[in-house]
């Protein structure tokens, strides 16, 4: 379908809302917008971060889930105990793919569930016992994790349980780190209450840790942290390849692929590289505030982006850098330009939508143009404002943005739009595939990845040609539906 | 009485940062900004004004300081 124009973009929209009663078209019309690069504040024109409208579909999650399966999550030396009832451990973070080396069990512990399993005794007498018991028990299991958190689920803070009490006491008597974070599902409207609680522990107990204490680390001026990168299919690492390639030095990431210890001395870096916008720029403020660290968010998806943002890092630093970063530019050209050549011909001019979370919405827009895809829509789960700041440039004019749409409206501007690829969630994946639009998850890359830095870029590329060009997808309309040979010879 | 992290963007402006309220916003104008002070009226870029009582010696951006919304 070409592409529309304003005004088309704007009936759209009023399509869409014309089914909902009065009051719920009237919020959901400000969460829809068509976008305009020449706007600087999305304020005006979008309202995000807001309680999710009732009596429709919407896929957030809740703080819990931000806080456990996000930012605690890929901590891979610690075991983070989901305290409270068995299933939100489950639903919240089984699923998640951040990636770890080691020995599950030994040293790392990312894929272990544990959790408390409240029983009704527990809500009426309390889980501090329960709470208590578990840490004796885990210590007898995994005697090598090398600390705990412990992550509230809902009933904990109706009930009113002392975690942080528990957890002092048990940090005395076993001497490691025991992180408690309140982070009950029903605290604000979506997982990013989560993330922000999430931050809000590390700043509270683990940074401090060794503020004002000679730990005998030896510094250097290259010395940067990684935030908010998570690991997902393996994506640290080339990240982490490309800037020690450059001439850094990694000494933390945080948290993906990371452990208690890197956090702790993460306080000594010169610079902290924020992948995830939306997930850690309260510790990122923080530790600049604190620690006088500069920070800045960077891409790495796809060639035009990964040497934007390189050219960037290389400005904080000494001329050793900038040659790197130009070496390793150099280096890559012939490897992205390879995979550009063998793609773009059978990817050129298709059009994406996207519905994601926290900042693949605006940051994968380069990867797919640099394959001369188009991004017809995006939107994200749960955004705030200074996301869609970020994300105006970043779209074409006059193309659509959706905050925390409900299942209705993407469906509906799906089928107006017909992009030739879809890339958001699982709760999405089914609906989309069976109504025969090519679909990739982006949350969890669809058991694929990683698709940071120019290995990435060339798995990327594979995956959507691969998704997008697969005969599959004709063969999905009823035999007797689709038009007749006589017909498409016509045409 | 919000409290505002100030920090300084990459061009060396003066940001004005309300985490609760995601109100992430460029300082246009400050009332006294001198080598011996800081503060008094506070304008930002959507025309909205705050007020602090002038803090001297100036403080060392980034930092956290309460405002007040002028009406
Ligand atoms: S909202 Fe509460 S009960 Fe539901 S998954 Fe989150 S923490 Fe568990």
């Amino acid at each position: 379908m070409a592409a529309m124009t304003r005004e088309e973009t704007q009936n759209l929209i009023q399509e869409v809302l014309a089914v909902y009663p009065e009051k719920a078209k009237k919020d959901r019309a400000k969460h829809l917008m068509v976008n305009d690069q020449s706007l600087d504040v999305a304020k005006k024109c979008i309202t995000s971060n807001r309680k999710s409208l009732p009596g429709v579909m919407t896929i957030r999650g809740c703080a819990y889930a931000g806080s456990r399966g996000v930012c605690w999550g890929p901590i891979k030396d610690m075991i983070h105990i989901s305290h409270g009832p068995v299933g939100c451990g489950m639903y919240s973070t089984m699923g998640r793919r951040h990636y770890a080396n080691g020995t599950t069990g030994v040293d790392i512990f990312t894929t272990i569930n544990v959790t408390t399993d409240f029983q009704e005794k527990d809500i009426v007498f309390g889980g501090d016992k329960k709470l208590k018991a578990s840490f004796d028990e885990l210590e007898k299991l995994f005697p090598l994790a090398k600390g705990y958190t412990v992550q509230s689920e809902c009933p904990v803070g109706l009930i009113g349980d002392d975690i942080e009490s528990v957890s002092k006491v048990k940090t005395a008597e076993i001497g490691k780190t025991i992180v408690p974070v309140r982070c009950e599902g029903f605290r604000g409207v979506s997982q990013s209450l989560g993330h922000h609680i999430a931050n809000d522990s590390i700043r509270d107990w683990v940074l401090p840790t060794r503020v004002g204490k000679d730990d005998g680390f030896t510094t250097t001026p290259y010395d940067v942290n990684i935030l908010a990168d998570y690991n997902i299919g393996g994506d640290i690492w080339p990240s982490r390849m490309l800037l020690e390639e450059i001439g850094l030095r990694v000494i933390a990431q945080i948290p993906g692929d990371g452990t208690l210890m890197e956090m702790e001395k993460s306080i000594h870096a010169k610079l902290n590289l924020l992948h995830c916008y939306r997930s850690m720029n309260y510790i990122s403020r923080h530790m600049e505030e604190t620690f006088g660290m500069p920070w800045m968010e960077y891409n790495l998806f796809g060639p035009t982006k990964i040497e934007q943002s390189l050219r960037a890092i290389a400005e904080r630093f000494d001329d050793k850098i900038k040659d790197g970063v130009e070496a390793v530019l150099a280096k890559y050209k012939p490897q992205w330009q390879a995979v550009v050549d063998k793609y773009r011909p059978r990817l050129e001019g298709k059009k994406v939508m996207l519905y994601v979370g926290g900042l693949r919405p605006r940051h994968i827009i380069g990867a797919y143009e640099d394959l001369g895809m188009e991004v017809v829509g995006t939107g994200y789960e749960f955004a705030h404002n200074d996301d869609y700041d970020r994300t105006i440039k970043e779209m074409g004019g006059a193309t659509l943005i959706y905050d925390d749409v409900t299942a209705y409206e993407l469906d509906a501007f799906v089928k107006k739009i017909k992009p030739d690829l879809i890339g958001s969630g699982i709760k999405e994946k089914y609906q989309f595939q069976k109504m025969g639009f090519p679909f990739r998850q982006m949350h969890s890359w669809d058991y694929s990845g990683p698709y940071h830095g120019y290995d990435g870029f060339a798995i990327f590329a594979r995956d959507m040609d691969m998704t997008l060009n697969n005969p599959c997808w004709k063969e999905i309309k009823a035999p007797w539906l689709r038009p007749s040979p006589a017909e498409t010879q016509a045409a | 009485m919000p409290s505002v992290m100030v920090r300084r963007n990459d061009e060396g402006k003066l940001l004005f940062y309300i985490a609760k309220k995601d109100l992430e916003e460029v300082i246009t104008a400050v009332e006294h900004d001198t080598t011996d002070a800081w503060g008094g009226t506070v304008t930002l870029g959507d025309g909205e004004t705050f007020y602090i009582d002038p803090i001297s010696p100036p403080p060392a951006f980034p930092t956290t300081l309460r405002f007040r919304r002028v009406e």
